[in-house]
């Protein structure tokens, strides 16, 4: 674990020397991310002003989720993506060669070795907008509810990382697979709101062929008290197993791993 | 004018030919274009039901109606041009386009018409499969029906031509993905998608009704769904016709002005 956190220590301060020499990028991003943040929160806006509550969700608590899923995007986009994204072309054009010969543990390696730095901003944002959140809502959220919600967003973030890991580990056999998490993206954007408005087959599909529903609704089901036993205990029980079965996955697909010229 | 069928043709055929060839971008974009509209057809039934059944005068089957028509609109209006064009005057593609004796704009419309003509039948089953889901409830007249054939149309190329503008901002600048950000922000909120335009207040509308949004999505979407009366549908029409003119003017001017100060990469 520190030998992880120490990786990813050094890997950060590398794309931070990268990317200071590209300085207008921190406001480029900057402008990109809050005009995302306002169109998101306008949104919002027009739609309470029909409503006091959406399936049961108060203005608070949702923005509470808008906060979760800026937060939890900013983290896939910080580091899973970028690791996930090289993974794959370097599977394709042999260069993964580099990366394990790398005394460390090629996982390891895979995982933390990009990091797009302006995706921090995603991250501040997103806290930002959930401390906003929590203020408001006020006596509401106890020790209880927040220890919840750290439990279930430390869970959320293993589930969607396994879950790219094990598609980016397909790119051992098939050749054009960026385009599933391409798809991923997309149905990211639906946890913006609550799963629970979504007819039972949407519902479905975003808790067990794409984990959205556990990296965005489940956090701010914990924080806004709405979270039952049953499915703290199957979140955290899922996060195990996918960081297992996705273990075993990528070493299953290492083996098949031939390098370019071999 | 015979010459430009032909490259029509031609462009249609290769078009076909290597869109069958990469299937799964057009399912990525297919997703994308029925997932997000599905979204806020949940999302207003549910303000829908808990306000008794409707919103404004738009009930819960009415928005079922709303967003179904929408989803296939702006599928046929969409274009992908302002990320495709970036990649042509970054990498330099584009100096083969200029050495054609004919407008680069018409291989452009041609190659984004036929593509259509492959994921329509799809996006078309999916509407299908919604309405048997949410039960749509629409009773637009006929004469509405058939002004939105013209009106649709019209909205393809308002919307084609102005992100075919857009899109000439890389011969400027390499920040295009900003420029194209803050471009969606009005096009989300203005052309319908976000909520029918007859939700908002009245300045809003009469905003939305100046600037060319709405004319790309919003307008094809309440003839279909039968929300406005005659007068308006004439208005609106004429409001298109007003739109195209000023969008091929402004197609004009941007491509003479960008094109001179071109230069790909080793000339």
């Amino acid at each position: 674990m520190m030998n992880y956190l120490r990786l990813l220590g050094v890997f950060f301060r590398v794309s931070v020397l990268d990317e200071l020499a590209y300085r207008v990028n921190f406001f480029v991003q900057l402008f990109q991310s809050f005009l995302e943040l306002a169109t998101a929160l306008a949104g919002l806006a027009v739609i309470f002003s029909f409503t006091a509550t959406l399936g049961g969700w108060r203005p608070d608590e949702v923005l509470a989720l808008v906060g979760v899923y800026f937060l939890v995007g900013g983290m896939i986009g910080l580091v899973i993506q970028p690791g996930m994204e090289d993974l794959i072309s370097s599977v394709r054009d042999g260069s993964l060669d580099f990366l394990l010969t790398k005394p460390e543990d090629a996982q390891l390696l895979v995982s933390v070795h990009r990091v797009e730095i302006w995706k921090l901003i995603d991250v501040a944002l997103g806290l930002g907008v959930l401390v906003t959140a929590i203020i408001r809502l006020g006596e509401k959220v106890g020790a209880g509810q927040a220890a919840y919600f750290a439990v279930m967003v430390t869970a959320g973030a293993a589930i969607i990382y396994s879950f790219w890991l094990i598609l980016a580990t397909l790119s051992f056999w098939f050749v054009r697979v960026e385009n599933i998490l391409e798809i991923f993206q997309s149905m990211y954007e639906a946890g913006r709101w609550p799963v629970s408005l979504y007819p039972g087959w949407l519902r479905f599909a975003l808790t067990f062929i794409v984990p959205v529903a556990f990296a965005t609704t489940v956090p701010a089901e914990a924080l806004t008290g709405r979270l039952t036993g049953g499915t703290l205990l199957s979140g955290v029980v899922l996060a195990v197993v996918l960081l297992a079965v996705s273990r075993l996955f990528w070493q299953v697909g290492l083996r098949q791993y031939s390098g370019t010229s071999a | 004018m015979r010459a430009l069928a032909d490259l029509y043709v031609q462009q249609f055929k290769t078009t076909l030919a290597s869109t069958l060839q990469y299937r799964a971008s057009l399912v990525i974009w297919m997703i994308a274009h029925i997932l997000e509209p599905l979204v806020y057809l949940i999302v207003w039934s549910t303000v829908s039901n808990t306000n008794g059944g409707s919103v404004g005068d738009i009930t819960t089957r009415g928005f079922a109606a709303y967003y179904i028509v929408l989803m296939l609109v702006n599928h046929v209006t969409y274009t992908w041009i302002m990320f495709e064009y970036e990649y042509r005057v970054r990498e330099g593609s584009l100096s083969f386009a200029l050495l054609k004796p004919v407008h680069p704009i018409h291989s452009d419309i041609a190659d984004n018409v036929s593509s259509k003509l492959i994921t329509l039948p799809m996006m078309l089953a999916a509407a299908a499969g919604l309405a048997l889901i949410f039960r749509p409830s629409a009773s637009p007249a006929l004469w509405s029906l058939a002004a939105a054939v013209p009106a649709l149309v019209l909205a393809f190329l308002i919307r084609f031509l102005v992100e075919w503008t857009l899109a000439q901002s890389a011969f400027w600048t390499t920040r295009v993905s900003a420029i194209n950000q803050t471009y969606f922000v009005p096009l989300l909120f203005l052309s319908g998608q976000i909520a029918p335009l007859s939700l908002f207040p009245v300045p809003i509308q009469v905003l939305a009704s100046v600037l060319p949004f709405r004319w790309m999505i919003g307008f094809p979407v309440e003839l279909l769904t039968g929300q406005l009366s005659p007068l308006q549908g004439l208005i609106g029409l004429a409001a298109q016709a007003a739109w195209l003119a000023l969008s091929i003017v402004l197609v004009r001017i941007v491509w003479r002005a960008g094109v001179r100060i071109y230069s790909a990469v080793g000339a």
